[in-house]
């Protein structure tokens, strides 16, 4: 089990990885994640979006951003080795029906998870936009995969090298003023890309799903840490989520929860990468 | 006074030679004095993540056993939640014949080395115990779980070739086993014993329970429990890991799909609680169940190997007064933390803890703030846990458990600056089995309802630990797995 069947960079620190799991490819569904840890001694367990799934091979797809210790590892890994350990399917699926017209925005690596939910929605008949943004057009992935579904694809690069020269929120905006209202918005990226996404569509009331990347040890709700703020409930993201109803998260708090271990993580020389930073919001 | 292991096992040698060549009569029997177990060196304990008990020598097991009268109506035996014939192992352990009392006590315990370390002995076993009525000290009753943990451990050290329990011949019977703690561990080898195909799904990476990611390896060595995970495959038991039942499969598929013919659910009492007071999500908060995953099974306290990372504390708060909370305590202390105070609402008398870690963790130095409760929790600018709002309590009335209830004081309230608090409030039952598998019968707790001998409201599907008792104990849970067991059995034979 877990054998990488296949790898691919797909921009400076992007990867994807296919890897054996018959028994996660059956049961998975959009939406859902998976728990990896490379090594059971000291290894981290670290979630991710199952990217796409295959029942006939019995594979699941993962694709990752290289930023610290466990992701670095696991891009050394090669088609033929082994991942350690793999849980999974984990959460909640994506709910998913025909709302008419369905807005996906996915920034930097969280296009990635956006993929198997901008497929469902599409096969649900939904008419379907996809904004995908970076920093730079070389951070970009799944760009064509994501053209081939939409209905209208656009493209938001912080430096104009591809696309618009914008924000997300920008066109977001436009589609909620617009005579083609988004019936439903599905916003995922870094969490404060999420936090202006909801704001943005907030006064349209535009239902806003997000999906939450905290901080997870077991991701079977046994240990709280993934815990965030949903209108004013604690829940866990792990086994409540991780999509959450955007315009009720406690983003400001998720962001603050997301740093508990900054010191330790900086010795390990992190940088990230597609500039989005977590901290001041700048840059998304 | 801190004796150190050489001084207490040379006064029990020194003892022993008064007593080997003969037997005592009872009242002799009365004047043996209680042995203390030896314990590493609180100083030294508070930087290391080794085994504070360090276990009887061979001499103290024997002196001790030899407190034992005896007694005809055995009332040790009703306490013991598997009725262990208590004074039949002790008696063989008296004579020093360890084997023996080993396979005495192997007839209705599977865990031995683990219960005898963790057992509440002084509510259980040891509670009614007749030495102890007539000294008119509970403190002096026979120290059954420990001379129950120094056979487990001369046994393990005696033999390197460890004897694989005999398997009766295979009756063609498939069981899927869900978790892995001590009611599923008890359930797998009993069927397999029994000559049934076995299987174990848990959904960590390592089997064992809260044995593994809770209980820290100061308390219980993790190769112990190790140990016993080597038994089980050795005697043909599978063991999944990375299986959540009710995500990566349903319960209901091994039934109808996998071709089990029963299913035992030991899902354990995952689910942490919290408080629900203000200030519960900043940063610096965290869960017991977090905390001591972090610490056990991610072994975050080897900051070089450990991929882990755990929170640095410099002062600490935990909240509760149970092993859970002592745990906790005992291991902030251990990472690093200048100073630890368990925050309980009760007093030290109430405090659920075994007697033994409460001690333990006075000695090393943490701080027992009891009646006093947490009201909220205050950050700083950034986020982050700067201090605990107090309230004090008194004691009340006994309540409908017989407890003393606890009174707030109105106009009590105080700071306490703390940077760290741990939730150590208790487990609920964890609802994904429950979520995924509705036919399944539970309480307005979520634990899961079963008749008197483990069966679920769901065919062929059976329960027990803690995710029927809520959060309660290793050896009412390994009881709960044996009863099932042969409930299984006895319907599988009748099929
Ligand atoms: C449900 C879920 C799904 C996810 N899906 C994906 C995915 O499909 N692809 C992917 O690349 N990542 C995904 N993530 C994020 C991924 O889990 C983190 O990038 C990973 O844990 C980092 O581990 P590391 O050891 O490599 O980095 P670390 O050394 O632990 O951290 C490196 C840096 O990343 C930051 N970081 C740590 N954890 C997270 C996190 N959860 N979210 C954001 N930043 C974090 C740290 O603050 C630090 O700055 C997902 C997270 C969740 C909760
Ligand atoms: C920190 C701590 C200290 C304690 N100290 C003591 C003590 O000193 N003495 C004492 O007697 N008791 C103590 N207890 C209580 C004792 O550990 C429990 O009562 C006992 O472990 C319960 O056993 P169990 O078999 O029911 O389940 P658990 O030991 O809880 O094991 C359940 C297992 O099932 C797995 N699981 C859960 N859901 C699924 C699923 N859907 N699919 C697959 N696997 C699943 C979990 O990962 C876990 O490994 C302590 C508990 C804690 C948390
Ligand atoms: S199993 Fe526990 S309660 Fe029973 S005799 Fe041993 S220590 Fe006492
Ligand atoms: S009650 Fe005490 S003295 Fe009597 S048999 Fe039990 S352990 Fe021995
Ligand atoms: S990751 Fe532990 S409860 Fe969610």
């Amino acid at each position: 089990m877990n054998q990488i069947l296949e790898k691919r960079r797909l921009s400076s620190d992007v990867y994807l990885m296919r890897f054996s799991a018959p028994l996660i490819a059956e049961a998975r569904q959009a939406g859902q994640f998976i728990i990896v840890q490379i090594d059971s001694h000291f290894g981290e367990r670290i979630p991710l979006t199952i990217a796409d799934g295959d029942t006939e091979t019995g594979s699941v797809t993962i694709i990752f951003q290289a930023v610290g210790a466990t992701t670095r590892r696991l891009a050394a890994k090669n088609v033929g080795d082994f991942l350690e350990n793999v849980l999974g399917p984990l959460g909640q699926p994506t709910h998913i029906e025909k709302f008419g017209h369905a807005v996906c925005v996915g920034g930097g690596i969280g296009v990635a998870p956006l993929h198997p939910i901008a497929q469902a929605l599409k096969k649900a008949g939904n008419k379907l936009t996809i904004i995908a943004g970076a920093r730079t057009r070389d951070l970009l992935i799944l760009e064509n995969e994501m053209r081939h579904l939409a209905d209208e694809f656009l493209i938001c690069t912080d430096d104009g090298s591809a696309g618009r020269k914008a924000l997300v929120t920008q066109p977001l905006k436009e589609l909620c003023e617009g005579p083609s209202k988004p019936d439903l918005v599905v916003a995922i990226g870094p969490p404060i890309m999420m936090k202006f996404c909801s704001q943005t569509t907030l006064p349209y009331g535009v239902k806003t799903m997000v999906s939450l990347n905290t901080i997870m040890v077991d991701g079977t709700g046994m240990c709280g840490g993934c815990r965030v703020n949903i209108g004013g409930k604690t829940r866990f993201v792990c086994v409540d989520g991780p999509e959450f109803d955007g315009h009720q998260v406690d983003f400001d708090n998720m962001m603050l929860r997301l740093q508990s271990y900054k010191e330790r993580e900086e010795t390990d020389k992190h940088k990230c990468q597609i500039g989005l930073d977590v901290t001041t919001g700048q840059g998304v | 006074m801190h004796l150190n292991s050489q001084q207490i096992q040379q006064k029990a040698l020194e003892l022993w030679q008064l007593w080997k060549d003969r037997t005592p009569t009872p009242k002799e029997r009365l004047t043996i004095p209680v042995q203390e177990m030896p314990n590493r060196n609180p100083l030294e304990r508070r930087t290391s993540m080794e085994e504070v008990a360090l276990g009887y020598s061979s001499e103290q097991a024997q002196l001790e056993a030899n407190r034992c009268l005896n007694c005809k109506n055995a009332p040790c035996v009703e306490g013991c939640p598997v009725h262990i014939d208590i004074p039949g192992f002790l008696v063989k352990a008296a004579r020093g014949d360890f084997r023996g009392a080993l396979g005495v006590i192997q007839e209705s315990s599977l865990l031995p080395a683990i219960c005898g370390r963790v057992c509440p002995q002084e509510i259980q076993c040891q509670a009614p115990c007749t030495v102890a009525k007539s000294l008119k000290d509970p403190s002096k009753a026979v120290s059954i779980g420990r001379v129950e943990r120094f056979v487990a451990d001369w046994a393990r050290e005696k033999t390197s070739d460890t004897q694989v329990p005999v398997c009766a011949p295979p009756t063609g019977k498939k069981i899927a086993i869900v978790g892995s703690g001590p009611a599923s561990v008890s359930a797998a080898a009993d069927l397999r014993r029994l000559g049934h195909a076995v299987t174990i799904f848990e959904a960590f990476h390592k089997p064992g329970g809260v044995l593994i990611y809770g209980i820290p390896e100061f308390r219980l060595p993790k190769a112990i429990v190790d140990q016993e995970m080597t038994n089980l495959k050795n005697m043909g038991v599978e063991i999944q890991t990375n299986f959540l039942v009710g995500r990566t499969r349903k319960l209901k598929d091994f039934l109808e799909k996998d071709g089990f013919d029963a299913v035992f659910v030991g899902t354990g009492a995952g689910l942490p609680k919290f408080m629900h007071i203000e200030g519960e999500n900043l940063v610096g908060v965290f869960s017991a169940n977090e905390y001591l995953t972090r610490c056990n099974l991610m072994k975050a306290y080897d900051h070089d190997r450990s991929a882990t990372p755990i929170y640095r504390s410099r002062k600490v708060a935990v909240l509760g007064g149970g092993n859970v909370a002592m745990d906790a305590a005992r291991s902030a202390q251990r990472l690093g933390a200048e100073e630890v105070s368990i925050v309980y609402r009760r007093s030290e008398a109430e405090m659920p803890a075994r007697r033994e870690e409460v001690e333990h963790a006075k000695e090393e130095g943490v701080h027992l703030l009891t009646l006093c409760n947490a009201q909220k929790i205050l950050g700083d600018e950034k986020g982050r846990v700067r201090a605990i709002e107090t309230l004090n309590y008194q004691l009340g009335e006994p309540d409908a458990s017989g407890r003393r209830s606890s009174v707030p004081i109105p106009g009590s309230e105080a700071l306490l600056e703390v940077d760290t608090v741990i939730v150590a409030i208790g487990n609920d039952s964890n609802p994904l089995l429950r979520q995924t598998t509705p036919e399944l019968a539970v309480n307005k707790n979520g634990n899961f309802i079963v008749d008197a001998e483990g069966r679920t409201s769901l065919e062929r599907v059976w329960a027990g630990g803690d995710i029927v008792l809520g959060a309660a104990t290793v050896i009412l849970a390994m009881g709960q797995g044996r009863t099932a067991a042969a409930a299984i059995h006895r319907f599988l034979s009748a099929s």
